[in-house]
């Protein structure tokens, strides 16, 4: 390569830096969307590297869902604390204690759904006018047309017909009081892309993305793990077996893949020739082709 | 601590490409991006399965390729792609970015968002009919928008009976059109989308071709130079304050480096205020480097304290941009309601907002003919036209063909809040005395 080339990380990297600067200087109280998985984590290392060495202009938040892998809430708050940024964590639970979210008869369904009227509580209580969201927007189809700069109305809601086009790095950050945007400063990334950077930033990750034994069982094609909030249906049986987790979410909906990849390195080869994209793995994304399209509409991330 | 920017040897070196496709409806756009995606092994399972159920739900015998890019519901539902979607894929070379754009007449605003941040442009024509309107709006788009690299394909070529006569019938008059075009480096690509000749693999239906596959170019073409590494320029994004016991004093301005090189020591000048200082360090995250260039995003230390914030560009003193309240500019419309002169609006260029005013709307151009009609008085939706434009701070800028991060703009409307149109500066509207900063003349 030339002298003055960048490689695509370094370019992809830079791209994203000067998105997040562009949000802590122009809106009032940006919050940084925190979940603990490879893509939120690599946002926050990019606001190390827009910001440092002062700290976060913005505070960082989870909503949990209250059936999240214990491994990763302990990992947050490890690596949230030793960075001595502030943590904010609005729970599923008190939304439904509060009547802000309200559960469905079917136990088993995924919570991701009341983290939408959880987030938006959360945004309303903290005043929060920019909430910078981990999503890709080669995720999923619906996300593809998503712009970088989300804009939402004031109850949260995301119009695809009527979103602000996006020209070169200008990105307009004008909005009344009452509304809010999401901003997706890695939209440009891969799956690949974030792993080659969490490889090359040697950066920590959770556990549970790396092989481990698990009791698992096989549901809608995917293994599912068992634990206090999902238990097999009588036809399921549980197996002990050598898996990970290609996304962090919710363990009711998040599949396991059987993997025997123990490293970064392992992962970065395995996804090279990997045949199911990683959505493939998220029982929720399944119930119809415009799940994901319908769930943005309704405010999620 | 010294970083070495140019070894880093845990990340594979491979650069980034971002090209626009556009063509008019059914010229086989999606179905020729959906090919690259689907042959460069981009795609997974889930999705070819999900390909498969669409394909199975509307009908269709074949997996439909062009169902890849289709994205949203109502499109779907109208058949039509009407926003701009982004595509990835990577191959051992490089890695792709695909802004797809449709083509229809009313989406001139799409062509040039997707456009506007595009290292190449790919425009796809249909063999059987040939350069079209269309063909010659897109090209004219590209050009305007700066694009350093054309690719013409000539698709369908399996309906022309993969005549070499009919590609070079095509390529003879597009070379005529494009002299009134400021594109440097245009190729020409005989395809046929839907079985893949010559995008990935060379097609034995044409042996006559002798030039590489698609792909193949666009992993190769040379695009590290198309960057303005002559004039450097950092407009400052945020100053970073730590008011630490262990970082006291220290103040950095941090920015996203739009062209040249910065390196420390170098003499510079901050606009608009005039201050003249040097580089005393220049920081990457927790690395402290001896050169940055665009586009890294770095952050700045000045041996000396003056008073720096969001919104100044600093500069080196052998290379100084116009800093002026008058320019002229090529306008894109983006909005239903009509730019009218005298209305006033936001506008942002660089990291600078500040109020502006349309003073006048000096011609429209046809963007059919590039035809100038001078007794226009307002631009509507998708519409181009040279305006003079007055604005209330001094805009810093740079001529958009020299160097376009600073000559781009957007205008905002100050009522609604919405993106209304998309500016390239083309020089200062006029002859205007020159602000002198310690005896530099500017
Ligand atoms: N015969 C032939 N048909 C093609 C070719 N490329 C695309 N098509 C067909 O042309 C139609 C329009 O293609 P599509 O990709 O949807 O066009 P778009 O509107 O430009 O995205 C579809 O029926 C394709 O199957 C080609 O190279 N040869």
């Amino acid at each position: 390569m030339d002298t003055y080339s960048l490689s695509h990380l370094d370019a992809l990297e830079s791209a994203s830096i000067h998105i997040m600067r562009e949000v802590a200087a122009e809106f009032q109280h940006p919050v940084l969307l925190f979940s603990g998985g490879k893509d939120s984590l690599c946002m926050l290392r990019i606001a190390e590297k827009a910001f440092r060495p002062a700290k976060l202009p913005f505070p960082v938040m989870h909503i949990d869902t209250g059936h999240n892998f214990p491994e990763v809430i302990e990992f947050r708050d490890r690596l949230i604390g030793s960075m001595g940024e502030h943590l904010i964590v609005r729970g599923v639970e008190d939304a439904i204690s509060n009547g802000i979210a309200v559960e469905t008869a079917d136990g088993d369904v995924s919570r991701n759904r009341l983290q939408i009227p959880t987030l938006l509580a959360a945004l309303e209580e903290f005043k929060f006018d920019a909430a910078f969201g981990g999503g890709r927007r080669d995720e999923e189809k619906a996300r593809a047309k998503e712009r970088i700069y989300s804009f939402r109305d004031s109850f949260g809601q995301w119009d695809p017909k009527n979103q602000r086009p996006e020209l070169w790095n200008l990105f307009n950050g004008k909005i009344f009081s009452g509304e809010n945007i999401r901003v997706f400063p890695i939209s440009d990334w891969t799956e690949l892309d974030v792993w080659q950077y969490i490889e090359r930033e040697k950066m920590e990750i959770p556990n549970i993305y790396f092989s481990h034994q698990r009791d698992v069982f096989f549901r809608d094609g995917q293994w599912l793990s068992t634990g206090p909030y999902m238990s097999p249906k009588s036809n399921e049986t549980v197996e002990n077996r050598t898996v990970r987790f290609r996304t962090i979410g919710d363990m009711v909906c998040t599949g396991a893949i059987e993997s025997t990849a123990t490293s970064v390195a392992d992962i970065i080869d395995e996804i090279a020739v990997f045949r199911v994209s990683e959505r493939g793995g998220r029982a929720d994304d399944r119930f119809s082709e415009t799940a994901m399209e319908d769930r943005k509409k309704e405010g999620y991330f | 601590m010294q970083a070495d920017i140019e070894n880093d040897s845990n990340s594979p070196q491979i650069e980034l490409l971002r090209f626009s496709t556009c063509g008019s409806v059914d010229d086989g756009k999606s179905t020729l991006i959906g090919r690259l995606l689907y042959d460069s092994k981009s795609l997974f399972e889930d999705q070819l399965e999900a390909l498969e159920r669409s394909s199975r739900l509307t009908g269709d015998a074949d997996i439909n390729l062009a169902n890849l890019t289709d994205g949203l519901r109502a499109e779907r539902e109208q058949g039509i792609t009407i926003d701009v979607a982004y595509r990835y894929y990577a191959t051992p070379k490089r890695k792709f970015i695909v802004a797809d754009t449709p083509g229809h007449t009313q989406y001139t605003r799409n062509m040039v968002t997707g456009a506007s941040t595009a290292n190449l442009a790919v425009i796809l024509i249909d063999a059987r009919h040939g350069i079209i309107e269309q063909s010659r709006r897109h090209s004219f788009l590209a050009s305007l928008l700066g694009i350093p690299h054309l690719v013409l394909c000539v698709n369908k070529m399996d309906l022309v009976e993969f005549s070499q006569d009919r590609f070079e019938e095509i390529r003879s008059e597009f070379e005529q059109f494009s002299t009134l075009l400021d594109i440097r480096d245009i190729t020409y690509f005989p395809v046929s989308a839907l079985n893949g000749d010559n995008v990935v693999e060379l097609s034995g239906n044409m042996p006559w071709y002798k030039g590489p596959p698609l792909l193949q170019f666009l992993e190769n073409v040379h695009i590290a130079n198309d960057r303005n590494f002559a004039y450097p320029r950092l407009p400052v994004q945020w100053v970073i304050r730590p008011r630490s016991d262990e970082f006291h004093d220290f103040r950095a301005y941090s920015g996203q480096i739009a062209s040249g090189v910065f390196r420390v020591g170098d003499d510079v000048i901050v606009l608009p205020s005039g201050r003249r200082s040097k580089i005393k360090e220049i920081k990457q995250f927790e690395d402290s480097v001896p050169l940055a260039y665009t586009p890294m995003s770095v952050a700045v230390v000045l041996e000396d304290q003056i008073d720096v914030s969001r919104g100044d560009v600093i500069v080196t003193t052998d290379s100084i941009p116009y800093v002026t309240n008058e320019i002229e500019a090529m306008v894109c419309w983006m909005h239903d309601q009509p730019m009218l002169s005298g209305r006033k609006y936001e506008i942002k260029h660089t990291s600078r907002s500040t109020k502006a005013i349309v003073n006048e709307l000096m011609y429209r151009v046809n963007i059919n003919t590039l035809g100038e009609d001078y007794r226009a008085v307002s631009l509507a939706l998708n519409e181009i036209g040279r305006v003079r434009i007055r604005t209330q701070q001094p805009m810093i800028f740079d001529e958009y063909r020299k160097n376009r991060n600073m000559g781009a703009f957007i205008l905002i409307d100050e009522a609604t809040h919405a993106t209304v149109g998309a500016g390239m500066i083309c020089e200062p509207a006029k002859e205007i005395p020159m602000p002198q900063y310690d005896g530099y003349v500017i």
